[in-house]
């Protein structure tokens, strides 16, 4: 999707957001599919009224995105019409609707998880042929390759079931509590909202699980801080019943609660815990000595619940009148009914669909690399979904001429090619919006998924007063001041770079980092909003933190000295 | 701590003894009754001020000196209030009422001799409808017994006062009704002091605590002598979600022998906040139990003591501004709850 010459007389926005870094070839997938389904989701099943689907253009390997609103008045009544018929259905079946989007959920990931494994035999396997199975394995890797991007778009139209409308029952209350107090910070209104037993919780409450059993089981002394992987699990194998009981917790972990990944699902290369489980087992040392040294490693569920309700109930108190409560009762009822999605969805979605799906074309990479396609098998994600359908039917027809493919020849340069312009693309910071910037931005799936406000993009386009150099600003996510090291973290590698005390600076934070927060003394990120998981998590800690700031990472040197203001979401510069 | 006509101490009092204590005196009383440490003290009542002008009026016309005045005539005002005042500082009051005093005020001071503020407290201040706050005087740090008697007759006579007498007479407040009591209390000799708004004055918001306060005694940011350093904190939260730290140049003091000195604030303290996150907590919480004891948004005055590092406070009233101008309901109730989403949905924003 590049851009045309058209496209100039429209305003488009840099999602950098989702798409903090230059896209590669094939994980342009993932903007395709999720942009497919989330207009149809606005456009033709729900009829939003005022706004259609979002168009996306990709330009230098980085996502524009634009709205469509719909502006006629007529055109809105109509749309309003079949809206209300659709969407109010929803919210007064919410329940039964979700738990059938849950079994639909894991019927899909149960179906990319049989996949069969792609391969390619000398000889099909005799078994095969006595069968009478009468198609061959070249034939399986088509099959594969189109059930395994079919189940992916899929994905994305269940991902956008419930989304719009959740976040709208959301930010009505949102924005009801704005109004009613104009003064009241965002993370208090989450704070009203969000559950306590959401998915996004469960990998970090799994490792603590985990540090519990190590010390019951009495083989935390293998728990050492550095160890790597190979080391910690060929001492515990040696160590006996205990080590292997240990063990086999660890199994009974990992599937399903650690196909979470370090990214947010858009980026091949943001692997899944289960991936990589250096990143979930240094958090283990850690835990154990908070278990020594008495402390509960339980989240204390109960207490969170007690303080929600009480806020819930002191907010109330301050309205001004019974006509005014009933109205906040019902929009709070309305979000507490439909959150469980918005926090829960991502695990399903962006994480453990998403891990079966990179990982299933890792496997095509490494056919196709043992096959002379690639040097190294990912490579395979430096081409589009449409060239690698190309490559693979240019492998089948080879296996069954017996001849040679002929993408050995065309496929390394090309790589090699696209590998120096995302490097390239990765050094020039792109312009936040391109086209003219209208006046108003009205268009409610924009505002409720990337919060972008006529104010918002001032502050980015630079427009109004002149900025401190040295703040950065962001969404106030977790109350309280902190001054220290800023420990700039731009892969999972950089994690283990954490001291205590550091303040962690990061361009997202999802599940996979909640261990690194016993550590930390603060967060910033550049990506998220006040109920991102680093939010949520910080909120949890008692950590200050600063989210959504855009920039934090590239303008905030390792090591320097930096102060973050979580009321106020402002990063200071020291 | 026996009652008189005269005077009442602060716990025997409360908001619905304001004809007779005053606006003042009436919220110390109520507020020491809600739990909430006030300075000790008793409240000259507006009887002891009737009998007083009766025993001027024998001697010569008060009230039928300021009935006939306009409002618009400020030299006639004048001249009528400077007798008049002159007459209230310069008449003692009746033996009895001096005993009473004199007793009370021994009382209240101890035998240390603690120094007193004597503060006017008018039957229409202080009321929401009617806030002419700060037309009447207030004295700080009093040592004797002679000065409180001198003073209390000062604090009736600013009733007299050119401001006062033309404000009554543009609103027609017949004299007959008017009086005043008088406040004495201990005072509170402040390490930091200042005011507190039980929602924001900017924009209204009922779930936030506006906290302005400066070194010393609080007569120096209620008097606008310096710029106080602020804070927003969260009535619910306590997130503070604001804070100006100022340069407070001034500070007042208590002068050596009575009375206050306006004192430059040391270099190194200036711009170093006067309060603590812990205090300004410590502020929250009684702000917020002041509130709920009124149910509604109040406007405080508090000091914290140099010594006990305690908190005190020495004044609540309704706010007025935002009160009288409450908009419309953010929302409200529908039949069908679902229908609140329009609002984010519908494009009428």
């Amino acid at each position: 999707m590049q851009f045309t010459a058209d496209d100039d007389q429209r305003f488009w926005f840099y999602n950098s957001m989702h798409f903090p870094e230059p896209m590669c070839a094939f994980d342009m997938i993932t903007a395709e599919a999720a942009y497919c389904a989330l207009g149809s989701s606005t456009t033709r099943v729900f009829s939003l009224p005022t706004t259609l689907g979002i168009d996306y253009r990709i330009v230098n390997g980085r996502v524009y995105i634009g709205g469509n609103a719909v502006t006629d008045p007529a055109e809105i009544e109509r749309r309003t019409h079949e809206f209300q018929q659709r969407a109010f259905y929803y919210y007064a079946n919410w329940e039964s609707l979700y738990a059938q989007w849950k079994e639909k959920m894991l019927s899909l990931i149960k179906d990319a998880q049989e996949l069969e494994k792609v391969h390619l035999p000398e000889f099909e396997p005799l078994e095969h042929v006595h069968a009478g199975r009468g198609v061959a394995s070249n034939h399986t890797l088509i099959d594969v390759y189109q059930k395994t991007l079919e189940g992916y778009f899929r994905m994305w139209h269940h991902h956008f079931e419930f989304l719009l409308l959740g976040y709208g029952a959301y930010l009505t209350f949102f924005a009801f509590c704005k109004k009613a107090f104009p003064e009241i910070s965002d993370q208090t209104v989450a704070r009203m909202v969000a559950g306590m037993e959401a998915e996004i919780f469960r990998p970090d409450e799994e490792l603590r699980r985990l540090a519990h059993c190590a010390v019951e089981l009495g083989v935390d002394g293998h728990f050492i801080e550095g160890r790597s992987v190979e080391d910690l699990m060929k001492s515990l194998k040696a160590g006996g019943s205990n080590g292997s009981a240990w063990l086999a917790e660890l199994e009974a972990s990992r599937e399903p609660w650690f196909n979470i990944n370090v990214g947010d699902g858009f980026y091949h290369y943001h692997r899944s815990w289960n991936d990589d489980l250096s990143m979930p087992l240094s958090a283990i040392p850690g835990y154990i000595r908070l278990i020594k040294a008495g402390e509960s490693l339980k989240r204390p569920v109960e207490k969170l619940q007690a303080e929600r309700t009480q806020l819930i109930e002191d907010y109330r108190e301050l309205l001004s009148s019974d006509d005014e409560r009933q109205a906040y009762d019902q929009m709070i009822t309305l979000a507490h009914r439909v959150f469980p999605y918005v926090e829960g969805h991502k695990f399903y979605c962006e994480h453990w669909y998403t891990n079966l799906f990179f990982n299933k074309i890792r496997e095509f990479g490494d056919l196709l690399c043992t096959h002379g396609f690639f040097k190294k098998a990912d490579d395979v994600f430096q081409l589009t979904h449409y060239e690698l359908e190309s490559a693979v039917i240019d492998l089948m027809t080879a296996w069954s001429a017996g001849s040679k493919p002929r993408g050995p020849a065309r496929w390394p340069a090309i790589v090699q090619e696209r590998r120096d312009a995302i490097q390239e693309w990765a050094k020039h910071t792109p312009p936040p919006a391109l086209g003219p910037v209208p006046d108003v931005i009205d268009d409610p799936a924009i505002v409720m998924l990337w919060g972008i406000t006529r104010e918002s993009l001032n502050t980015w386009l630079g427009i109004g007063d002149g900025a401190n150099p040295n703040e950065i600003r962001g969404f106030a996510a977790s109350n309280g001041i902190v001054e220290g090291p800023a420990c700039v973290v731009k892969s999972v590698e950089d994690t283990a770079r954490l001291r205590d005390g550091d303040i962690l600076v990061c361009q997202v934070t999802n599940p996979t980092w909640a261990p690194l927060f016993q550590k930390i003394a603060g967060a910033v990120s550049d990506i998220g909003g006040s109920m991102s998981h680093a939010a949520i998590v910080a909120r949890e800690y008692g950590l200050p933190a600063v989210v959504g700031t855009g920039s934090a990472t590239s303008r905030i040197r390792d090591g320097q000295r930096i102060r973050v203001d979580g009321a106020r979401g402002i990063v200071t510069l020291l | 701590m026996t009652d008189s006509k005269h005077i009442s101490w602060f716990k025997d009092i409360g908001l619905a003894d304001r004809p007779h204590v005053g606006g003042k005196g009436g919220s110390l009383g109520e507020l020491q009754r809600a739990g909430i440490d006030v300075p000790p003290g008793f409240v000259v009542r507006t009887a002891t001020f009737e009998r007083f002008v009766e025993f001027l009026e024998q001697q010569a016309p008060v009230r039928a000196e300021v009935e006939p005045l306009e409002s618009g005539d400020l030299i006639s005002i004048g001249r009528v209030s400077a007798r008049l005042r002159e007459r209230f500082e310069q008449t003692r009051l009746p033996p009895d009422i001096t005993a009473e005093l004199i007793h009370a005020h021994e009382m209240l001071s101890g035998d240390t001799g603690a120094a007193v503020a004597v503060r006017s407290s008018a039957t229409t201040e202080d009321a929401a409808d009617a806030s002419f706050a700060g037309l009447q005087d207030t004295f700080l740090w009093v040592t004797t017994a002679d000065d409180v008697l001198k003073l209390i007759r000062r604090c009736w006579s600013s009733l007299y006062s050119v401001e006062s007498i033309s404000y009554r007479r543009k609103l027609s407040i017949p004299e007959e009704g008017v009086a005043m009591a008088v406040v004495v209390q201990r005072m509170v000799n402040a390490r930091t002091a200042g005011v507190m708004f039980t929602r924001s004055p900017t924009t209204g918001d009922r779930s936030v605590i506006t906290i302005e306060g400066a070194w010393g005694l609080g007569s120096a940011v209620v008097g606008g002598e310096v710029t106080p350093d602020r804070w927003v904190v969260g009535k619910i939260t306590g997130e503070v979600s604001s804070r100006d730290v100022s340069d407070k140049a001034t500070e007042h003091l208590p002068a050596a022998g009575g009375g206050v000195d306006h004192v430059p604030v040391p270099e190194e303290r200036r711009r170093t906040a006067c309060l603590s996150d812990e205090e300004l907590q410590v502020l929250r919480s009684v702000a917020r139990k002041v509130e709920r004891h009124y149910g509604c948004a109040q406007d405080i005055e508090w000091a914290i003591d140099r010594d006990s590092n305690s908190l005190f406070l020495l004044q609540s009233r309704p706010e007025t501004v935002w009160s009288s101008k409450d908009p419309a309901p953010a929302a409200k109730a529908v039949a069908d709850p679902a229908m609140h989403v329009m609002s984010i949905f519908g494009g009428k924003r």
